[in-house]
């Protein structure tokens, strides 16, 4: 049998991110540890001690969106791991965070305990109003928070594991690859609207009333949320600096230029893939855990195509093939969203169409790209 | 490197077919190459020079034929990664390098190692390795360049990066489709001294166009028209060679 | 055979004529010379009378006398008045005497309304309808006929017989028929229920069938009536087959539209165009456009032939705007391709939004293209869905005369071959590039005008149908004519196929899964060629 090639290759136009084994210098990993200070402690006393009437005390709708974006950011640091460095650009990342939500919203849902709107002491109210008796098979067990924390990895990462290891091993690459990880969203989110799917249908879950005993309307809980988010985009940095910058980043990073040549130098492409692959799903399935319980909602809109598209262009958008361009990104595009939205509803969409084209023809370093050439000339 | 059998030949092609939709690509192609050997392979587009390391490289499987690579090794029944793990080295047409790494990465990439995921995660340089990857920057003349990103090099010289990284692997047998393709005369005179001081240690197969190259370092020629073997021999030999000048040298 | 004498011959012919004349002549109110009429002062009284009114309405139908027609229809619909001297009919708001129709003018303050109850008010539907079956345009008589088939009853049966066998509309006539064996069900003689049923069941009329099982005594005609029922169900299933067979050629011929304009820009230029959906969305909104300028306009029924170059015009044009500022700089480069024109996706959407509204707006079918082909008495292949897919039929053949006989393909095929030494050959790539790309973006518009005609026309339009067309195209085997062809045929069918077995969303993500499974095993498609690898490194 002939080799599966197809005529259309990924390119990657950005020129090649700059040499050398420190990613960044010090004075950068100082910024960085000082915002997270700032996340971690700042927010929390703004939030928390000073009282409601201070210019200085932060809403809750400010803390929220905080903790939207290190979510959003997480996605997009693990977007890059597979796009900017690995050369995949994946379309359905949307759905391994609306998995992750997905997991974590059934075990908000189970805590909802008699609280619902029908007072039921096991069913979540859907399935009351769905007539349902029982609990389908899939929700055994998933009052235990334990067992549903393991399913928020297990679940992206076993699907993405799976179709990553049809996908890469009948070597479909490129633009192929992009489509058919927004069709796999797209049918996942059609089968999440049914209602007999057993996840709420088209309104999901919602209602939210505790977690692990605390109530979800607390400041102090969402505090607590805000800088767990905060420490998991931490983590998810120091990881991926720590897989960059040995050998394994260099393969990654030879695949995305060269992935005939790195079969050559006898390596096995597909399970640095498949690697990096599941790795970026399991790292969105947390986020999208922390995401549901700080917004309170999780529905299939999620899982829709647009979602996905959004998450590579907070990428490029900062800058791919580095690991601050993503978080960058994310925290521009979810910022200006949320202003403009609100401020001028007609003008996003516009605004978000746009930056596609200007960041794929203009900016191919994104933000980031642009700041680090001006600090050098 | 020592192969099994330092007697018998590298590489044995025998009734070599490949049709794509009908059309023969390789017509019951037959090849030996014998150990240390620099063989050129010759002959007008189409001839089937580029299948030919499709089929030995396990990218295309033949539909009839045989292809050994030394005594053990069945090639149609081999993987890309396991014949590259045998010790076939390829290099492409194009140089295809790691141009967002640099001169040394590029080379280290391509060590003989453990490559499989988590070893390669944990994988720390050393002074071996580092001793190996010098002696092959000597050789292809980059020893200078060593910290250059491979995307600023010259044509040329990415060229010899390729086959350094191929050299890196410790390889019996070389295939390089076009090496000069490209080149300015001096890089090409340095790149058949390159070919000229592997040949012997490594077996080597030169697919070419440029005639003025391959009679610079051809010892032994094979001649390909329509996915066979028109000729083979010493090049002046060949250079005399009716049917050769007729399709091929003739025009 | 006896010969027949001239002058006899020549006197049937002459009758054959007459009531063929006579018969037209029923299709135009009222029918001259008038026939006798049985409604006389004697008649209009006992109509009035509540206690004969019953008997007297039954005598009308039993007559068909269509003169007593608007009589009755007056008293169904509450405009009968007893007046001092006489029976009156209010017209629109004018009094005329019930018999003469001359005008009476009467003071209302004498006048007695006449009022039915419901019961009565049944039997007089009915007898409207049976008189109604004699005069009055086919659609009336259509109408009617419907009215008897929901409120049947026995004394209609005479009329429905006599109107059956002057009816010449064949749609209407089948309808009589089917009517006429429903009421002829009820009669008392085994024969004629055994007459009627046969009736039915070619009718398909397994409803009234059921019902007459029920309550039948008649051991053979209840036997006649099982196996009826059992034909009948027979039929329904291969009814049903062939439209569901109808149904995913049709869902077929709708994702061909949709994929043919990809499999140029994608399939052959190689171009990512993730807008595409939305160059549909501007041909259907193009064929809005030019729907409102003919609205009102007598030539209304021909806005397509006008809406066709405009929907392919206004496509393309958007397309070409496409290619230059983004495809040309991004050429090379398709992830980002991907993005940018996912961007430009998002622009024309909300400029459609903010220059049309967020809502949908409505497309109408020209009148030739309402309605439907009647193949069997439950199956209804709708028109608008039958011209396109013969519409779909007639790009497709285009397309493939573009690319095959037409100086444009030939010099797409040769720079999509290989653009370097098209180029070196003097072709003007850039330009070939932008018409190519224009002419895949104004196939999509047709598309668009397509699908205005079978469905909403709204801003979302195309983003319904990127993954969709993508996924032919991809099925199809990229630059493959006939395997586009045949995927979009597949994908369709597949997809209609399974929606009564697992519902249309299911179908819809089987078909999903059903390409990505398939991706695995033939990445280049149903239609790929072996060939050498196609780059290198």
């Amino acid at each position: 049998m002939s080799t599966a090639t197809v005529t259309l290759t990924p390119s990657v136009a950005a020129p090649p991110s700059p040499p050398g084994r420190r990613l960044y210098p010090r004075k950068v990993w100082a910024v960085i540890l000082s915002a997270y200070g700032v996340l971690a402690v700042a927010i929390p006393v703004l939030h928390l001690a000073v009282p409601a009437s201070s210019p200085l005390h932060l809403s809750d709708y400010t803390v929220t969106l905080v903790g939207k974006i290190l979510c959003y950011a997480t996605v997009a640091l693990a977007m890059d791991l597979v796009w900017g460095y690995t050369g995949i650009l994946s379309l359905g990342h949307g759905l391994f965070f609306a998995l992750g939500g997905y997991a974590m919203g059934m075990y908000l849902m189970r805590a909802i305990g008699r609280d619902g709107v029908y007072g039921d002491p096991v069913l979540p109210d859907f399935m009351v109003f769905l007539d349902w008796k029982e609990l389908p098979w899939y929700w055994l067990g998933s009052e235990r928070f334990l067992q549903q924390a393991l399913l928020v990895v297990a679940v992206p990462g076993l699907l993405a594991f799976v179709f990553g290891w049809f996908a890469f091993r009948s070597r479909i690459r490129g633009v192929y690859f992009s489509i058919i990880t927004q069709a796999l969203t797209y049918a996942s989110m059609l089968l999440f609207f049914r209602n007999q799917t057993g996840f709420g249908g088209n309104n999901g879950f919602t209602d939210f009333k505790r977690i692990l005993g605390f109530p979800l309307a607390s400041p102090r809980t969402r505090v607590v949320l805000l800088m767990l988010s905060a420490t998991l985009l931490m983590s998810v940095l120091v990881l991926c600096r720590v897989l960059v910058l040995s050998k394994l980043g260099r393969v990654l990073t030879a695949i995305r230029d060269a992935e005939d040549r790195v079969r050559f130098c006898g390596y096995d492409p597909v399970s640095f893939k498949l690697f990096v692959w599941t790795l970026s799903a399991c790292i969105c399935g947390i986020a999208g855990a922390l995401y549901v319980p700080q917004v309170g909602i999780i529905n299939p809109s999620e899982m829709s195509p647009a979602n996905s598209v959004e998450i590579a262009i907070a990428v490029a958008l900062g800058g791919r093939g580095t690991l601050l361009g993503p978080i960058l990104g994310a925290a521009l595009l979810h910022g200006a969203k949320s202003v403009l939205t609100v401020a001028f509803p007609e003008l996003w969409l516009f605004v978000l169409g746009l930056s596609f084209i200007v960041v794929t023809r203009w900016l191919p370093r994104g933000v980031l790209g642009l700041l680090w050439r001006e600090g050098r000339s | 490197m020592n192969l099994d059998t330092p007697a018998g030949p590298v590489l044995y092609l025998s009734g070599v077919t490949v049709t794509f939709d009908g059309f023969r690509a390789l017509d019951s192609l037959s090849l030996l190459v014998e150990p240390g050997e620099l063989r050129c392979v010759i002959g007008p587009n189409g001839a089937g020079k580029t299948t030919l390391m499709d089929v030995i490289t396990g990218r295309t499987r033949p539909d009839v034929g045989d292809v050994q690579y030394g005594e053990a090794n069945d090639l149609t029944r081999m993987s890309e990664a396991e014949i590259v793990h045998a010790g076939i080295g390829r290099k492409f047409q194009k140089p295809t390098i790691f141009r967002a790494h640099t001169v040394f990465e590029n080379l280290e990439l391509a060590l003989k190692m453990d490559k499989r995921v988590l070893p390669t995660l944990r994988a720390r340089g050393t002074p071996e390795q580092e001793a190996r990857i010098d002696e092959v920057l000597a050789l292809i003349g980059l020893r200078g360049k060593a910290r250059t990103l491979a995307d600023l090099l010259s044509h040329g010289e990415k060229q010899w990066l390729e086959i350094g990284m191929l050299l890196v692997q410790e390889p019996g047998l070389l295939l390089l489709d076009e090496p000069v393709a490209g080149m300015s005369d001096e890089e090409t005179a340095r790149t058949g001294e390159l070919l000229h001081s592997l040949a012997g240690k490594h077996s080597l197969v030169v697919v070419e166009h440029d005639m003025h190259f391959v009679d610079s370092i051809a010892r032994k020629v094979t001649v390909l028209h329509e996915g066979r073997v028109l000729a083979e021999g010493p090049m002046d030999v060949i250079r005399e060679d009716k049917q050769v000048i007729d399709v091929y040298l003739g025009r | 055979m006896r010969s027949v004498p001239s002058a006899e011959r020549r006197l049937l012919t002459l009758l054959m004529l007459l009531t063929a004349t006579a018969a037209r002549s029923g299709e135009a109110a009222p029918p001259e010379p008038r026939p006798p009429t049985t409604l006389d002062a004697a008649t209009l009284d006992r109509l009035v009378k509540p206690e004969s009114r019953d008997e007297t309405i039954a005598s009308l139908v039993e007559a068909t006398d269509v003169h007593a027609l608007p009589v009755l229809r007056a008293l169904l619909e509450g405009n009968l008045y007893l007046g001092p001297t006489a029976v009156l009919v209010d017209r629109d708001g004018a009094l005329q005497d019930a018999l003469t129709g001359a005008p009476a003018p009467v003071d209302r303050d004498q006048l007695e309304q006449l009022t039915i109850n419901n019961r009565l008010r049944r039997t007089l539907e009915r007898s409207v309808a049976a008189l109604s079956l004699l005069q009055g345009s086919a659609s009336e008589r259509l109408a009617a006929v419907r009215v008897l088939q929901d409120n049947p009853g026995p004394e209609v049966l005479p009329a429905v017989q006599k109107a059956l066998a002057q009816e010449r509309d064949r749609q209407v006539k089948e309808a009589l028929r089917a009517t006429a064996a429903m009421l002829a069900l009820a009669s008392p003689e085994p024969g004629q229920r055994l007459a009627a049923i046969e009736e039915l069941r070619k009718a398909h009329a397994k409803r009234r069938l059921l019902q007459q099982r029920e309550v039948e005594q008649d051991p053979a005609v209840l036997a006649a009536l099982d196996d009826a029922v059992r034909e009948v169900d027979l039929a329904l299933q291969r009814a049903a087959m062939v439209g569901l067979f109808f149904s995913g050629l049709s869902l077929g011929s709708i994702l061909l539209l949709a994929a043919l304009g990809l499999a140029i820009t994608f399939g052959l230029m190689g171009v990512i165009n993730m807008a595409h959906g939305e160059l549909l969305m501007v041909g259907a909104y193009a064929t809005w456009l030019v729907q409102s300028a003919f609205r009102g306009s007598r030539h209304f029924d021909w806005y397509l032939l006008a809406a066709l170059p405009a929907s392919f015009l206004a496509a393309a044009a958007v397309g070409a705007l496409l290619e230059i500022t983004v495809v040309r700089k991004l050429y090379g480069r398709p992830l980002e391709t991907l993005l940018a024109t996912w961007g430009a996706s998002l622009l024309i959407v909300q400029t459609v939004r903010v220059a049309f509204g967020a809502q949908n707006v409505e497309v109408s079918n020209p009148s030739w293209m309402s309605g439907g082909l009647t193949l069997l008495p439950d199956l209804v292949l709708p028109w608008n869905r039958i011209v396109i897919l013969l519409f779909s039929a007639g790009v497709l053949a285009g397309v493939w005369l573009l690319l095959t006989r037409t100086r444009l393909g030939l010099l797409v095929r040769a720079v999509t071959q290989d653009r370097q030494r098209a180029a070196g050959l003097g072709v003007r790539t850039p330009r070939v590039d932008l018409l190519a790309f224009a002419v895949g973006s104004g196939i999509a518009g047709l598309g668009g005008c397509a699908l205005s005609q079978i469905g909403n026309v709204g801003p979302e339009l195309g983003q319904g149908f990127i993954v969709d067309s993508f996924m032919v195209v991809v099925l199809g085997g990229v630059g493959q004519l006939a395997g586009t062809t045949i995927a979009a045929g597949t994908l369709g069918a597949v997809n209609k196929l399974l929606e009564p077995w697992a519902g249309a969303v299911m179908a819809k993500i089987v078909v999903l899964v059903f390409v990505i499974l398939f991706i695995q095993r033939r990445p280049q498609g149903l239609f790929a060629l072996r060939g050498r690898a196609l780059e290198e490194g």
